[in-house]
């Protein structure tokens, strides 16, 4: 006899089926509730949209009034006994639809801006890519031998860590201003922020996991006769390999943290401008479809490097799934 | 019940003493002289070795015993390397050594395999470090794989292995090297029964076929008996040598002897040496209460 599978036991695996149906409700649940606030009228709706202005003049099909303004343009109406004003529930203008995204985002890939000095939005995200590119992998390149070299000398940890450690707590963009200084206001500045925002938290990050390593390997391998550099080149990196890959794909999520503050330095580009200037129209559905994007990139880039990282690494024990 | 009457352990036939008198003959690969640590402890310094001294010979299988705290592993661990000793020397082949190396293989109760190495690429490790071509020491490494038994998981993770085949490619790894000595530090003693006696025999027969000095850390007495040549048995508190037994079972051992009369008679000796009657272990005994309601119709023994 099979047992009905159990949700709530103490750090028991799921079935498959279970974990299935949880990972779309965990998408599905927040749509709904979007949905629901969007489209039933009673639960939310603090404005009226207007449908016909009646007597009074100055509201105008389209506009969205507070509901208590609308009731007292309503009495003044029925007071002097003119045409009343007719309107509809409405939610703010910065909540739209699920609907109004979903067009939106479509419309955003498929038409073409209205002005020729404007990108496309695929070219905004583009720009941004390269910008997060460049960034991590500047970082990255000095970060991960020195985290390393950090973690496998101490002699190297003493000298940089203590400085490291500081510099980390002053917030990358307040280096905005010095970075355009320097760098220009193109690409340049926007670069050292997340470079910046990177750099420090990936020394000391890579250095801990470094130190992780257990250290009977590196005597086992010292009582095989490995010395010096075979050590770190033979030991200490093919050791760590699969949890600094795990770190790097944490750092580059916070590298995206970091990207909306970078492209805000200098002159304004890529998904940042993007947004910023459809806030500015209010358009707000175009606002949320640009930051969904964000979203959809990070969370397909690091399936895809998780699905990487398993062929790259495969002595590393199988993962409980989450 | 009537108690069987032992030999001492110190009895000997003619056959065992010549047995002891040849192998004291043979030349000493490994000395250790006066050898003393001290750790600084937060309570002040700590005496963890005091005064060890004693010989291994050429092939001699020598396995250390003593309760917990009498510093075997912080001995082996001196003779490996890893530490460096406050006081004395240890000699390999007459010559000091003080840092880790390939003449003395390890073997650690954790495995330590490389978990990114296959079995086979982990026991070239050690021949690779030497210098060694990637071609000779895959064929040197394949012949160690076979020796432990383990050809057909030479391409296999150590993490698809079981605890007993990991330990055995640990094994291997260490006597690729063709070290003069090899070091085990409680190799088996996170295995579970059978594979243990299984691991022991496998060991004897590995030690019987090649040309190795074994130095063996344990804390089982039955082990220690199985195995060894004589047994160097530390006390606590310093951890100092107390005695070395030489073991008068004869060669070749089989699992039979557990019972033969000069095995329980070592054994008798060794656990005298190693849990010595004191007042203080009555007064830490349990105090066993009876539970009213257990046992009512169970019929008591006396």
């Amino acid at each position: 006899m099979s047992q009905s599978p159990r949700w709530f036991a103490v750090r028991q695996a799921l079935t498959k089926k279970q974990v299935t149906t949880l990972t779309l409700l965990s998408f599905f649940l927040p749509i709904l509730l979007w949905s629901l606030v969007s489209y039933v009228p009673f639960l939310w709706h603090p404005k009226v949209e207007i449908v016909e202005s009646g007597s009074i003049t100055w509201l105008k099909p389209g506009m969205l009034v507070d509901q208590e303004v609308f009731a007292e343009q309503q009495r003044l109406a029925t007071e002097q006994e003119s045409a009343l004003p007719q309107g509809t529930g409405a939610n703010p203008i910065y909540l739209p639809a699920p609907h109004e995204v979903a067009i939106a985002f479509y419309a955003a890939f498929a038409t073409e801006p209205t002005r020729s000095s404007e990108q496309w939005l695929h070219e905004s995200l583009w720009h941004s890519i390269q910008i997060i590119f460049w960034g991590f992998t500047l970082s990255s390149l000095i970060g991960v031998p020195l985290g390393v070299l950090c973690g496998t000398y101490v002699a190297i940890s003493r000298l940089h860590e203590p400085f490291i450690e500081f510099f980390r707590y002053l917030p990358a963009p307040a280096f905005g201003a010095l970075a355009v200084a320097i760098l220009g206001i193109h690409d340049g500045p926007k670069i050292a922020i997340i470079f910046i925002g990177t750099f420090f938290q990936q020394v000391l990050i890579i250095a801990n996991t470094t130190r992780k390593l257990d250290v009977a390997l590196v005597e086992a391998a010292l009582t095989l006769g490995a010395k010096k550099f075979q050590l770190l080149f033979r030991v200490v990196i093919p050791g760590i390999l699969p949890d600094l890959y795990r770190d790097q794909r944490i750092l580059l999520g916070w590298a995206w943290t970091y990207l909306i503050v970078a492209e805000l330095i200098g002159t304004s580009s890529g998904i940042t401008w993007f947004i910023t200037q459809q806030a500015r129209y209010k358009n707000f559905d175009n606002v949320y479809a640009a930051i969904i994007m964000i979203g959809i990139i990070g969370v397909v880039s690091d399936i895809l490097l998780a699905k990487l990282g398993k062929r790259l690494f495969p002595w590393e024990k199988e993962q409980v799934k989450a | 019940m009537t108690t069987i009457e032992l030999p001492s352990y110190l009895d000997k036939s003619e056959a065992v003493s010549a047995r002891f008198e040849k192998l004291k003959q043979r030349e000493v690969i490994l000395e250790v002289k006066h050898l003393g640590k001290q750790f600084n402890s937060q309570q002040g310094p700590v005496t963890a070795l005091k005064d060890i001294n004693f010989k291994t010979h050429r092939r001699e299988f020598v396995c250390v015993i003593g309760p917990s705290g009498c510093g075997k592993s912080t001995l082996i661990r001196i003779l490996a390397g890893l530490e460096s000793p406050s006081s004395g020397e240890v000699l390999l082949d007459n010559k000091p050594v003080f840092e880790p190396g390939p003449d003395r293989g390890m073997v650690f109760q954790g495995y330590t395999l490389f978990p990114w190495l296959s079995v086979k690429e982990n026991v070239m490790f050690g021949l690779q470090m030497q210098g060694a071509t990637k071609a000779t020491a895959e064929s040197e490494a394949l012949n160690w794989i076979e020796l432990v038994g383990l050809e057909r998981f030479a391409d296999a993770y150590p993490h698809q292995l079981s605890g007993g085949m990991k330990q055995r490619v640990a094994i291997a790894r260490a006597l690729a090297n063709k070290p003069r000595i090899l070091l085990m530090d409680e190799p088996f003693g996170a295995l579970d029964a059978q594979t243990r006696s299984k691991m022991q025999a496998n060991l004897i027969e590995i030690w019987r076929n090649i040309d190795i000095t074994v130095l063996f850390i344990t804390h089982d007495l039955d082990e220690a008996i199985y195995l060894a040549d004589r047994i160097l048995v530390l006390k606590a508190n310093p951890g100092e040598v107390e005695e070395l037994i030489e073991v008068s079972v004869p060669r070749p051992r089989h699992s039979g002897q557990i019972i033969s009369p000069e095995f329980l008679a070592t054994k008798k000796r060794l656990e005298e040496l190693i849990h010595p009657p004191s007042e203080e272990d009555e007064a830490d005994g349990l105090h066993m209460i009876r539970m009213a309601h257990v046992g009512d119709d169970v019929e008591v023994m006396e």
